[in-house]
């Protein structure tokens, strides 16, 4: 049940696609975002749908693990989905039944809500499953490295992310061993209301904090032991450099923000 | 002697869909009679662990069936937790999963979810800290004050306390020092002797096995590879080491023995029975 999270997981690979700079794939990232938000009409969406697909293709990463990870905001979509169609003032209505009225735009306002949440939660996701949480974070660290002048600690943030990315599955695998030792001894978590539901939890979490506690406690002291003390003079091992396949990649990137802005422009 | 879990066509699958598929546990069966020791040996990754976790229902098998009394334990998926009442299950470390104030309601948390109340829970729940060997003035403390030994005994004696017909240890040493570890086996050999309950030793540790059980399941690989009683198993001393796992080391020396010509029986996995063979050899004039 827990292990259905797939939020930063990595499907190793060799393809382009894991190949391609993070910085590439963030500022795509980036730049498929900001083109989601700007299409207006059917062939916007259907033209950033057609790239999703071919990343998708490119990445071999299996359709399934993509949609899986819909699955936990799904309740997100519905109810986006929902609101739009329902309260949306529009000067046709095409169903009245009470206070539910469905307005063509409405209408259409709910599907590319829902298309545009869907797009954006796969691209994301597309990203973290080609891109290893530490490259991703060196990544991020590189493209925010401006930011130091101004006294913003990226080192310090980047470092504290690429750590709580690199605990979630261990504490995912935690919370499931737990769980599992607590089932053991008769626990259930799923009748009762909810205050006998959050109840249930207890043994759960404070198992889970104590460890959390104590890992944090000997990741420290590791740290300490090789002498880690922030990023000043740090050098990387892998130092990132753009190749050919990033100028490419990036140059496709602005083409299709382009080519979706100029639609917009013309309503499509 | 009659079956208490009947293990059929056991398959466990991970992953299903996903580019990290594998089978943890492939078409296994096997008995496990009750009111025996049963030692469990595998390198890790050879399946153990996600083997028991289908014994108590924490795991739904990918194909095949768990029985138990002859009832397959899925027959009545609501009724899952009654099975796991029935089956005790111990999880490595288990010392994590404390979290009550009291050493006395962690080990209170199982009976109480049976539906154990008043002098019957009181019972249970004194009775389980003595088998262990925690002490009465122990039971009042907070389980975090104890020692890492102590601590498991608490965990140990959470599920003894529901008065399991089968309990299932996984590695229940692994970290303890030789005293501790001696000491543990020590109370579970006891507790085995005098409840007459099936246990269900999961180790890979082969002395460890060869001390305490009647009989051995060797898996290898999600298969399982080889059963019987140690004797037997270590008798193929051979095929073991080939498949990676490793023999007591009684077992090693009297192997070593044979390879120098002399006739050691080589299933010996105990000092005196080797002891006992070497003296007899030299009565007949063997030279060592």
């Amino acid at each position: 049940m827990l292990k259905d999270i797939t939020l930063g997981q990595y499907f190793p690979g060799d393809t382009v696609a894991h190949k391609l700079d993070p910085r590439t794939k963030i500022l795509l990232v980036v730049l498929y975002i900001a083109a989601l938000f700007s299409a207006r009409g059917v062939v916007g969406y259907a033209i950033l749908a057609l790239c999703l697909a071919a990343c998708v293709r490119i990445s071999r990463v299996g359709l399934k693990a993509l949609v899986r990870g819909l699955k936990p905001v799904l309740f997100i979509i519905i109810f986006t989905g929902i609101l739009n169609l329902f309260f949306t003032p529009g000067d046709h209505y095409l169903l009245e039944w009470g206070f539910l009225k469905v307005s063509d735009t409405g209408l259409r306002n709910a599907v590319f809500m829902v298309v545009r949440i869907m797009l954006l939660i796969m691209g994301t996701f597309l990203m973290t499953y080609t891109t290893s949480p530490i490259s991703l974070t060196d990544g991020l660290e590189q493209l925010l490295g401006g930011l130091k002048r101004f006294h913003v600690p990226v080192h310090e943030l980047a470092m504290m992310m690429s750590i709580a990315l690199r605990f979630i599955p261990t504490l995912i695998e935690e919370t499931d061993k737990i769980m599992s030792a607590q089932k053991a001894r008769g626990a259930d978590f799923e009748s009762g209301n909810l205050m006998q539901k959050a109840k249930a939890l207890i043994p759960i979490l404070v198992p889970l904090f104590i460890s959390a506690f104590r890992r944090a406690d000997e990741l420290a002291v590791a740290m300490e032991c090789r002498c880690y003390h922030g990023g000043e003079g740090r050098t990387k091992l892998h130092v990132l450099k753009y190749e050919r396949r990033d100028y490419v990649a990036l140059f496709l990137g602005v083409l299709v923000l382009a080519a979706v802005l100029v639609l917009r422009h013309m309503g499509l | 002697m009659e079956p208490i879990l009947q293990i059929k066509n056991l398959t466990h699958t991970y992953g299903i869909g996903t580019p990290f598929q594998r089978s943890a546990v492939e078409d296994m069966s096997f008995d496990v009679y009750s009111g025996e020791f049963l030692g469990i040996i595998g390198h890790t990754g050879s399946g153990k662990s996600t083997l028991i976790q289908h014994l108590n229902g924490l795991l739904k098998p990918t194909s095949g069936q768990v029985l138990l009394r002859g009832k397959d334990i899925w027959a009545e998926p609501k009724k899952i937790r009654n099975v796991r009442f029935q089956v005790g299950l111990v999880f490595q470390y288990p010392e994590y999963q404390l979290f009550e104030e009291t050493v006395y309601k962690d080990i209170a948390f199982g009976p109480t979810n049976m539906g154990k109340r008043g002098d019957e829970l009181d019972a249970c729940v004194r009775e389980a800290a003595r088998l262990v060997g925690i002490r009465d003035d122990q039971l009042e403390k907070s389980p975090f004050e104890l020692s890492g030994g102590q601590k498991r005994r608490v965990a140990l004696a959470g599920v003894i306390a529901m008065e399991p017909q089968v309990l299932v240890l996984d590695e229940p040493t692994a970290g303890l020092d030789p005293a501790g570890r001696e000491n543990l086996m020590a109370n579970i050999r006891d507790y085995h002797r005098n409840k007459h309950t099936t246990v269900i030793l999961v180790s890979h540790s082969m002395d460890e096995i060869a001390q305490n059980v009647d009989r051995i399941l060797v898996l290898k690989s999600a298969h399982v590879l080889m059963s019987g009683t140690p004797a037997e198993v270590f008798a193929r001393g051979q095929e073991l080491l080939a498949a990676g796992l490793d023999v007591p080391q009684v077992t090693r020396i009297a192997m070593a023995l044979r390879e120098r010509g002399l006739a050691v029986d080589p299933a010996v996995y105990t000092v005196r029975d080797l002891e006992r063979q070497l003296l007899a050899l030299r009565k007949g004039g063997a030279v060592c």
